[in-house]
């Protein structure tokens, strides 16, 4: 992002993780409410990036483990004649999204909770921030029209 | 919620996207006609190269399933859903306004159609500043609020409304599917705002608005409370409040139970399905200001309704939902998930079978509803037992024409109430004084 600008950036979908980063503003005269925002929102970032990097990735490894163990049983390779990946049927994955599904449950809950409190937490910020910004606004009006 | 396939090979196409203005509804036979023409145009035109297309490309459309066409090189199945009003589980029901029921993960959620814009994907991989533009805002707020959706809830609102056997009211009418409407949008809103990161996995959701930063989760709930607050406030003044506690009700258990439930428990299907059919219920009430069994019989319909459309739609998003971590019965319990929607089909034959029971109908609904009841069932059937993606996707697509051709028929079919005050003659009224009632 440019240097002068003085809103956050928003990039592209990460490889892994598929969540879109984010570059943060700081404003010269950060507010320490402000900052706890900010701060809470770099956090609640990393913490994503990191579990659905690492979630995505296991999938992928288990995804073409699974493929390859049932191919062996099968005996087929994991590439045909023609050179092409050699893949399974909707039906033979449904036995692995199925396990995948359950092995990750608890994972999952115990996500769903931390990204729910996140979620929470910063809109809450996000308001009271909002809040204090458009009361400085006001009085800052209110002088100028006295003056 | 629609889901349209599209394979590699189809190439870009201009994809229309209609959306139906639903204003000027002084006949409901339009409201649903219209919806089914709506239903038709944006599903079948993407097969059908003959039918000509009048959509416009909408400018800010999600390009997304595109780029990833181009870019890899394997086959991908773009699937934007687009959500029917029903009660799917993601469709159209979300809540009282008929929030689409459940997304199915498909469901009808109404997503933006595919559009191929080379343009956009580009756009996509660049870094944007995270301001808002007020041009921009009425498309953002549109998809936020999932409006197509939105659109198809307040026509089954609509039709329950005109279901109900008293005269035409016009003002309580329009009031009833506004309020619909605004609880609709409030109610998708906020499932957005609950999914961010889920969204972001999934190929069909990834291109909300929160998901790409154009707007804050702060706007966005502000956003559902000025549109959640003055709807249900209309239902409950304006209409009557058994309507506005309906419409209150379906916002929570969308948002509350639906939406956290699809990440616990298989158990969410059943409870979207609700979703799915509290809209009529709530065009019912609105009508007739009670909750009577005509009412039930058609929130039973969108019920059951839901299960063929949802079940079969989510067959082919196993994938995602298993990566994603959505429990769904089409990834742990593949044989209910068939068994139900078989199940549903079944009784849409026998809740049809009612209607005339419960004098809503004449009996000519059933005998002509029958053919197409069949054949969702027959669908139904031959998903129970070749459970593989053809079966599935013919039985989604069927449900897709199945549910508006079912209510237009009912319409058609529907009993006068002048007819059952004359027959009934309980308490003796001339017709001129049927004609007067209003109902508050």
């Amino acid at each position: 992002p440019p240097a002068h600008s003085c809103n956050d950036w928003i990039g592209p979908p990460d490889k892994h993780s598929n969540l879109r980063p984010v570059i943060f503003y700081v404003p010269p005269e950060e507010s320490p409410l402000e900052r706890r925002l900010r701060e809470a929102r770099q956090e609640a970032q990393a913490c994503d990036q990191r579990f659905w990097a690492r979630h995505n990735r296991a999938f992928r490894q288990e995804k073409e483990e699974f493929i390859y163990s049932r191919l062996k049983a099968k005996g087929l390779e994991m590439r045909d004649e023609a050179g092409q990946k050699a893949t399974l049927n909707a039906e033979e994955m449904a036995d692995f999204y199925k396990d995948f599904l359950s092995k990750n449950f608890r994972k999952h809950m115990q996500y769903n909770r931390d990204w729910y409190k996140r979620n929470f937490t910063i809109t809450f910020l996000m308001g009271q921030v909002a809040l204090v910004r458009a009361l400085r606004w006001l009085r800052w009006k209110k002088k100028n029209v006295g003056n | 919620g629609l889901f349209v396939w599209h394979l590699k090979n189809t190439g870009i196409r201009q994809i229309p996207c209609q959306f139906v203005h639903l204003c000027r509804v002084a006949n409901n036979r339009l409201i649903t006609f219209q919806y089914f023409n709506f239903l038709k145009r944006m599903y079948v035109t993407q097969y059908n190269k003959d039918l000509s297309q009048r959509a416009k490309p909408k400018s800010d459309s999600v390009a997304s399933p595109f780029r990833e066409l181009q870019q890899l090189d394997q086959e991908k199945k773009v699937i934007h859903k687009i959500r029917p009003i029903l009660p799917v589980h993601q469709p159209l029901s979300e809540t009282s306004s008929r929030n689409v029921l459940r997304e199915v993960k498909s469901a009808a959620e109404t997503e933006d159609s595919v559009t191929p814009v080379r343009a956009e994907s580009k756009e996509d991989k660049e870094w944007k500043e995270m301001k808002l533009r007020l041009d921009d805002l009425p498309g953002i707020l549109a998809r936020l609020s999932k409006i197509k959706l939105t659109a198809l809830v307040v026509s089954t609102a609509s039709a329950g409304f005109a279901m109900a056997p008293v005269p035409f009211d016009l003002t309580c009418f329009l009031l009833a599917s506004l309020g619909t409407g605004l609880a609709s949008c409030a109610a998708n809103s906020i499932n957005q705002f609950f999914e961010v990161p889920f969204d972001s996995n999934m190929n069909r959701t990834k291109n909300r608005p929160l998901v790409r930063g154009q707007i804050s989760p702060l706007l966005a709930v502000c956003f559902a409370a000025s549109c959640g607050v003055p709807g249900i406030a209309l239902l409950t003044l304006g209409v009557n409040p058994l309507t506005g506690a309906l419409g209150a009700f379906n916002i929570f258990l969308y948002t509350c139970c639906y939406t956290p439930m699809k990440r616990m428990s298989i158990a969410n299907t059943w409870v979207g399905a609700v979703v799915g059919a509290i809209p009529p219920v709530m065009g019912w009430t609105a009508a007739t200001g009670s909750l009577d069994a005509g009412a039930l019989l058609l929130g039973g319909i969108l019920y059951s309704w839901q299960f063929p459309h949802f079940n079969a739609l989510s067959w082919g998003l196993r994938e995602d939902y298993s990566r994603g971590g959505y429990c769904m019965m089409s990834v742990t319990h593949p044989g209910l998930c068939r068994r139900v929607a078989l199940r549903h089909c079944l009784a849409l034959i026998g809740l049809s079978t009612m209607a005339p029971v419960l004098d809503i109908t004449t009996w000519t609904f059933p005998v002509v509803s029958l053919p197409i009841n069949l054949y969702i069932s027959y669908l139904g059937f031959r998903f129970y037992r070749d459970a593989d993606r053809s079966s599935s996707r013919k039985l989604f697509f069927c449900s897709l024409w199945h549910l508006p051709m079912l209510l237009l028929v009912m319409f058609t079919c529907k009993k006068s109430f002048l007819e059952k005050e004359d027959k009934g003659d309980l308490l003796g009224e001339s017709h001129g004084r049927a004609m007067e009632i209003r109902l508050p």
